[in-house]
């Protein structure tokens, strides 16, 4: 490698662009490491679509206002108080000055989406969503100077003392070495690594679907960890989701989401029901199916509803078994059918009157006398066609990664690395420990980004 | 038309509904998500709609190598193309032009050589100017059926694209808000007023829209002038030619050197946009549609420039043989997507 860098950042995705920029602008030297080939660079950034921001007056496409402590109370239902208050609320209170931040970067915004109204004051949506974002920022860092180089998976840092020395990257099959002055790690979490989630899981997590890009399989995230660099979160523990079980294994992204679950019962492989479908709306429900259904045997369930519910719900990517009868739906599917008859009859047996049935708020429509009831949205499976989708666990990311302080820096016990930051998912832990809040990973992403694009251009020119 | 084209936008336009992230791009996404399943109307008027500004596509998680394989302009492309063949009337004539460029230089040369012939064996009737070349009346007998014929073939088609989409009844509101879309080319603003991808991929510009643009109000100047022109010889008994302070040349100039500049640029933009985007197939007849329209443009500022010369009788020939041939391909080139894409706008006006 002739070119000389001052900075060196892992990763091509969101924080990795955002870091590249920031360091640019300060005159520093850059190239980014993607690892994977130019259609799929910007990591799971690609399958975003907004960026949650706290705004004191309308701002961008974000009407009304959004406060630090509203912004903050959303963020500690969703994480059950597992968060670091001071680095969320320092996430929190520059989102605002992101927002004009980006738009002059080339990130252009649109109106909430269709189907997310509910999003509409809170979160700005990209244009084009995240891949369209990934495109601006990679323009505007080019136009900056900054090298990007594709298919470069990087293998070793090389820690000696309190610094990073050099980083070592496989291009072309062949194994090269770069000596920057500091290092942004971006590279995410490791989801990928189906081994690694496995060994941290357990055997079930094989059966998982990863949501987003294959390239996220924590090898830096590793060698770091095992050169005793400080580690953040639970490693047994990723955000999962329930998804259409028939979605690629890797990369399906935004539309194997299904949102028929509250207007269905859902049974595991046996034609058991496991759970209260009805018990919330999205955001919790999203939440807590993927463990739900990890927890069935084969990780796999099935959502069965009928005539009545099949327009209550956004349109999923793939349309869905039909059948005339529960009978034959269950066959279709694959079924143990005399159980899955029995379990919907039971289940319609149990219905009361439905006449109060509201689909977008919690109605109370309950069942009585199950074991497991349904509380909301219950009314009797009943009328043909009768429709089926399988659900399985999709992972959209690990919660292991690097502790950073509020300046991005990476430490080995109370001694900081002097030229090591990280942003983005890899260091998300440091920040929420469980759970997730729509658009809030942008938002870490992009401000921890600019910090450590600033902190490495700081320490390196 | 081909059950497979319909097919592929069918599966495309599925993944795109439950995805939802182009929604501010353009006209098609809204009017996309709109429906929950798509009949084959739908995706011919999501066809026709579509200005195939490229955003969705560079912005698409979707695209391969991923295993979808979106490539949604390439597939409404694809479906627009046959969609005018189909309604075309009559259909074998749009089969044979609008995608080979070869056809459409085969019918512009026999049309120079009917006018060159004419203008040599017709020849002029004692009257002066271009008049002295071929007479009024003769001019009048080949260029009124020529005009009238190929509007009527457009009406037909209109006519069937109408039935075939299941549209209704039109409010005057509709047409109105069809041709402020057309007028400002909301289609290729790309929703943030950026532009469109085109000629260098992902980076948006106005380039497309300009040139576009140029040769649209460019060929309108020269309508117009034709038409003043029409109204000056038979309302105000003053035939051509016409001085430089004449409504035919104040609008007719402009209006040429617009469509020969964004011709000319239109070209260079369609030589470095990625050609998978569109109906590759089409590509030869969409060029050789550029070309015809240049070389009208051309070759009526030539005839302006040099209209006093000896050269007069042959530039003459050269340019209404041209236009001739612009005027009989009307319904079976490239240039019956301004109808059609019309017809779609105000569509999706009633349809809001």
């Amino acid at each position: 490698m002739a070119e000389r860098f001052d900075i060196a950042i892992i990763g091509g995705g969101n924080a990795a662009l955002c870091a590249a920029i920031t360091a640019a602008e300060k005159g520093a030297r850059v190239v980014i490491l993607e690892a994977a080939p130019k259609p799929y660079r910007g990591g799971n950034s690609r399958h975003t679509r907004n960026f949650r921001c706290m705004h004191d007056q309308p701002l961008g496409p974000l009407v009304d206002s959004y406060s630090e402590e509203e912004y903050l109370s959303d963020l500690l239902k969703v994480t059950a108080g597992k968060t670091d208050k001071a680095l969320a609320r320092m996430v929190i209170r520059q989102t605002q000055e992101c927002l004009p931040w980006m738009q002059a970067r080339g990130i252009r915004f649109q109106p909430s989406l269709s189907g997310t109204l509910s999003l509409a004051r809170t979160n700005a949506f990209f244009l084009g969503g995240g891949k369209g974002l990934v495109n601006a920022y990679y323009r505007t860092a080019e136009k900056l100077g900054v090298a990007v180089i594709y298919q470069a998976r990087v293998t070793h840092l090389e820690l000696v003392d309190d610094r990073v020395a050099r980083v070592d990257f496989v291009h072309n099959e062949k194994p090269q070495s770069i000596a920057p002055k500091a290092v942004v790690v971006a590279s995410g979490g490791f989801q990928a690594d189906i081994d690694w989630l496995a060994r941290a899981w357990g055997p079930p997590a094989r059966n998982f679907l990863i949501r987003g890009t294959p390239y996220n399989r924590g090898e830096v995230l590793a060698d770091l960890l095992d050169q005793g660099i400080e580690q953040v979160g639970d490693p047994t523990q990723c955000h999962a989701v329930a998804i259409d079980g028939r979605a690629p294994k890797f990369d399906g992204g935004i539309v194997t989401r299904l949102d028929c679950v509250p207007f269905s019962v859902v049974v595991n492989n046996r034609g058991d029901r496991f759970y209260d479908e009805g018990e919330d709306v999205w955001p919790k429900r999203y939440a807590i199916w993927g463990r739900l259904v990890a927890a069935q045997p084969d990780q796999v369930a099935y959502a069965i509803i009928d005539a009545k519910s099949i327009n209550l719900f956004m349109p999923s990517v793939f349309p869905p078994v039909v059948a005339d009868s529960v009978e034959a739906l269950a066959e279709k599917m694959g079924l143990p059918v005399r159980e899955t008859v029995q379990t919907i009859a039971r289940f319609n047996a149990a219905c009361g009157d439905s006449s109060p049935f509201r689909h977008t708020e919690l109605d109370s429509v309950a069942t009585t006398g199950l074991e497991i009831e349904k509380t909301n949205w219950a009314r009797p499976i009943s009328e043909p066609p009768f429709y089926g989708y399988s659900l399985k666990t999709g992972v959209t990311f690990t919660y292991l990664g690097l502790k950073v302080d509020q300046r991005a820096q990476c430490s080995v016990g109370n001694q900081r690395v002097a030229n090591l930051f990280a942003a983005g998912e890899t260091m998300a832990g440091s920040i929420l420990g469980q759970g997730y809040l729509a658009g809030f990973g942008m938002a870490i992403g992009t401000v921890f980004g600019r910090i450590a694009g600033e902190e490495a251009a700081a320490y390196a020119t | 038309m081909q059950p497979e084209l319909l097919a592929e936008a069918r599966r495309q336009a599925e993944i795109c509904n439950a995805c939802r992230y182009c929604e501010g791009y353009c006209s098609v996404f809204p009017a996309l998500h709109r429906e929950r399943a798509f009949s084959d109307a739908d995706l011919t008027q999501l066809a026709n709609l579509c200005h195939n500004c490229r955003g969705c596509y560079y912005a698409c998680q979707y695209t391969a190598p991923h295993e979808f394989d979106l490539n949604l302009p390439k597939a409404l492309a694809e479906v627009r193309q046959a969609s005018w063949q189909d309604f075309a009337w009559p259909q074998p004539a749009a089969r044979l032009f609008q995608k080979s460029g070869l056809a459409i230089s085969a019918a512009m040369i026999a049309g120079l050589t009917a006018m060159l012939w004419a203008v040599q064996n017709v020849g002029g009737s004692g009257e002066s100017g271009f008049y002295s070349a071929m007479s009024h009346g003769a001019m009048v007998a080949i260029f009124l059926p020529a005009f009238v014929l190929p509007l009527l073939s457009v009406a037909i088609g209109l006519r069937r694209y109408w039935r075939a989409t299941g549209g209704g009844a039109v409010r005057a509101a509709d047409f109105l808000a069809a041709f402020g879309a057309a007028a400002r080319m909301r289609n290729l603003d790309g929703g943030h007023g950026d532009g469109c991808n085109f000629e260098d991929q992902d980076r948006f510009s106005h380039a497309r829209k300009l040139a576009h643009q140029a040769v649209m109000y460019g060929f309108l100047l020269c309508f117009l002038s034709t038409s003043s022109g029409t109204v000056l010889h038979y309302v105000f008994d003053r035939p051509a030619p016409y001085p430089l302070w004449s409504l035919p040349k104040l609008l007719g100039v402009p209006g040429g050197m617009l469509m020969v500049a964004g011709t000319v640029w239109l070209t260079a933009l369609k030589l470095r946009a990625e050609p998978h985007l569109g109906a590759q197939s089409a590509w030869g007849g969409e060029m050789a549609f550029i070309a015809v329209l240049f070389l009208v443009a051309f070759t009526g500022l030539l005839l302006y420039a040099l209209g006093g010369s000896a050269l007069m009788p042959i530039l003459l020939a050269v340019h209404l043989g041209s236009v001739l041939g612009f005027f009989l391909l009307t319904p079976f080139t490239k240039m019956a997507h301004g109808f059609y894409r019309m017809a779609a706008l105000v569509r999706e006006a009633g349809a809001k």
